[in-house]
């Protein structure tokens, strides 16, 4: 009973949180209202609705047999660890929550790039690391996510909360555009294919000039917060940001937000990436990579499989991209050169592939140590040459090895005898 | 499943049918229309030299590459216009040339990997009850494998290999267990075992196909028998009579 009111209770919790800010703030005009009455009402509407429906379905028996069919599911196995301990995790999310307020503004706007670089490679690492598919035109996708924004705020008017899911939809269409020709190749032959792809991207928008504008770009707005700008003035027809909480203006308010929606975003995306190395579709990639006839022997369809890799990983590109032109006001194709393609690549080589925590960590040594090291730029393509050397050297697998998350079947589960064992499972 | 397997057992219907089929990569064509059928759980051995074309009509029955001419049946269903992977959902397992386990993977893993294609599978997640087979079947046909079970498969000897491989097409109960050359590379004792094995796979329920080139091995083991000879079948008969043929004898067997 108790525990029947506790969960009701949460589910409750669960429902304020979401219908506060959906039914609690209403926009009319530019101005906003605050009807709190209302989240409340329908938090008790769902608390009341959940703890007659449970009592119902206890006491009618649809409970049990709900509960019944969901233990027949449950896997006998749990799933060995990989990956760092909690304790540097919740190191890390304190320093990066910590960052802009300890370090100043200038690391913040190096946080910025490399949280986008540290996107990117995840994004490849999807690709490369975990599906095996060596693609050199990544940057194609950065560049399709880019362009979405700025030509649909040219041409439609697109905000950037509209982009950022059609930038993702639209890289992860051309991810699977040229996922379908290359489905034969492998190795150095699917490479090159990729590489093309990505020139041809940067060569269309150089070259289309009556619709992307060419060399010359194409300007893009900063993005608002719920309608608020975060101008002196209001340009786009808004509320400055500063004005509505009645703040002084600072230009670093751009930036800590970018920052920080950034960080949420590449939070999202390492859990998203986790999962997927436990789903059966990751398991799919591993296997793919591993040996392809074996899979298609298995009935795996390698067609679906290379597909939702290249589209995914593209995804991520896309969404990259679409903070790329937000952060920096303007695209042109010279942003987007094999160049691009190469570093990213070199992110997840560096890191090691198929490893989340070896990319992250790659992707914040490539994009900091640069800056920290500004007197010696000139270098820097030499730098990442080096460092590729003694990698290979050293730590000929990355920076951090892969470690995968294996299946581990408890001991009592693992019986000797098999009759016991096979009676065991049944009456599971 | 067991169901229609047993109705399948009383229709005159071949498990397996191939009907002058034609096959080959680019240029080359490999077969040139091989007939043959494989009853119900029947354990049927194709032997023949190198290069005859015993691995290509293997993987033309998976279309891979598909039949340039000619049908092939599955329990009377025509599979000629089928993709692999739908092929294998049907329930033809192919255990390939070489053994192919995934070699990152533990033993246990690999065998969830057999699971992976069966659509009631695919949302569940791994290594539970129901739809196919226990991995536990697997271990008590191969007890070798339990001892091996958290252990990555690129660590295990051919032999051991070998078995994971047939224990991983096992997994999705298949009705036709389709095996390309599984004597390759294992020492005559290892695969005195995993024959043996293989006559009780048959007794469960499935129905076994295999490639040999140890023509002696199969055709004590087969209950028929076809020899391919340049992607033409030239001999058929039970294992029996092949052994005893003196042309098998001279071509195959070494014998005098």
């Amino acid at each position: 009973m108790s525990s029947r009111v506790s969960r009701a209770l949460r589910v409750a919790v669960v429902a304020l949180l979401l219908f506060a800010p959906i039914t609690g703030l209403v926009l009319s005009g530019y101005q906003l209202s605050i009807h709190w009455q209302r989240p409340l009402w329908l938090a008790a509407a769902v608390l009341v609705g959940y703890f007659t429906l449970s009592w119902l379905m206890q006491h009618l028996g649809w409970l049990d047999r709900f509960a019944a069919s969901r233990s027949a599911v449950q896997p006998t196995a749990t799933i060995g660890l990989s990956g760092p301990r909690p304790v540097w995790i919740g190191a890390a999310i304190l320093f990066a929550l910590l960052l802009p307020f300890v370090l100043g503004k200038y690391a913040v706007s190096v946080a910025i790039l490399a949280l986008i670089y540290l996107l990117l490679g995840l994004g490849l690492n999807i690709v490369v690391g975990l599906a095996g598919l060596l693609d050199l035109g990544f940057v194609a996708f950065y560049a399709v996510g880019a362009y979405t924004y700025a030509l649909g705020y040219h041409y439609f008017h697109l905000s950037f909360w509209l982009a950022l899911p059609l930038g993702a939809l639209l890289a992860a269409l051309f991810g699977m555009i040229l996922g379908f020709p290359v489905l034969r190749l492998h190795g150095d032959y699917l490479a090159i294919v990729t590489l093309g792809f990505g020139e041809i991207i940067r060569l269309v928008l150089n070259n289309w000039v009556s619709v992307t504008g060419g060399p010359n770009g194409v300007s893009v707005p900063f993005p608002t917060l719920l309608g608020l700008e975060f101008n002196r003035k209001a340009k786009q027809g808004g509320v400055p940001i500063h004005e509505f909480f009645a703040v002084e203006y600072s230009s670093d308010h751009r930036s800590l937000f970018l920052y920080f929606l950034l960080l949420i975003v590449v939070a999202l995306l390492i859990l998203m990436v986790i999962r997927l190395k436990r789903m059966p579709i990751g398991r799919a990639w591993e296997a793919l990579r591993e040996n392809e006839v074996a899979c298609r022997s298995l009935g795996i369809h390698h067609v679906t499989v290379k597909l939702s890799a290249f589209g995914l990983g593209a995804m991520v590109g896309g969404v990259g991209g679409v903070f790329f032109a937000a952060l920096q006001g303007f695209v042109n194709p010279t942003s987007f050169t094999f160049f691009e393609s190469a570093y990213i690549l070199a992110i997840v080589v560096l890191g090691g592939m198929g490893s989340t925590t070896g990319v992250i960590g790659a992707a914040l040594l490539l994009t900091v140590l640069p800056e920290l090291l500004r007197d010696f730029s000139d270098y820097r393509v030499l730098s990442v040459g080096i460092a590729m050397v003694l990698m290979m050297v050293w730590r000929p697998r990355g920076l951090r090895q892969r470690r995968r998350p294996f299946f581990v079947i408890p001991a009592q589960d693992l019986p000797k005898a098999p009759v016991a064992v096979s009676q065991g499972v049944a009456e599971q | 499943m067991s169901e229609s397997r047993s109705a399948s057992a009383v229709t005159p219907e071949p498990l397996l049918r191939v009907h002058e089929i034609c096959a080959g990569y680019g240029a080359i064509e490999a077969l040139h229309g091989i007939s043959l059928q494989v009853q119900s759980g029947e354990i049927v051995a194709l032997i023949g030299a190198n290069g005859a074309g015993k691995s290509s009509l293997l993987m033309s029955i998976c279309a891979n590459p598909p039949a340039r001419k000619g049908k092939i049946f599955f329990a009377g269903q025509d599979i000629t216009v089928l993709a692999t992977h739908q092929i294998a959902r049907l329930g033809v397992a192919h255990v390939p040339e070489g053994r192919r386990v995934f070699t990152y993977m533990t033993v246990a893993e690999n065998l969830a990997m057999g699971l992976m294609a069966l659509p009631e599978q695919a949302n569940h997640g791994l290594l539970q009850a129901g739809g196919g087979a226990d991995p536990e079947q697997i271990y008590h046909l191969f007890p070798r494998l339990r001892e091996r079970a958290q252990q990555r498969a690129g660590t295990l000897s051919g032999g051991e290999q070998q078995m994971l491989a047939i224990g991983r097409a096992l997994m999705s109960r298949p009705r036709l267990l389709l095996l390309d050359e599984p004597s390759l590379g294992l020492a005559p004792q290892i695969m005195g075992r995993i024959f043996a094995t293989l006559r009780d796979i048959v007794k469960e329920g499935t129905t076994i196909f295999l490639v040999e080139q140890n023509a002696n091995q199969a055709l004590q083991l087969a209950d028929r028998a076809y020899v391919l000879v340049n992607g033409r079948i030239t001999l058929s008969g039970t294992g029996k009579e092949l052994l005893a043929s003196p042309e098998i004898r001279k071509a195959y067997l070494g014998g005098h």
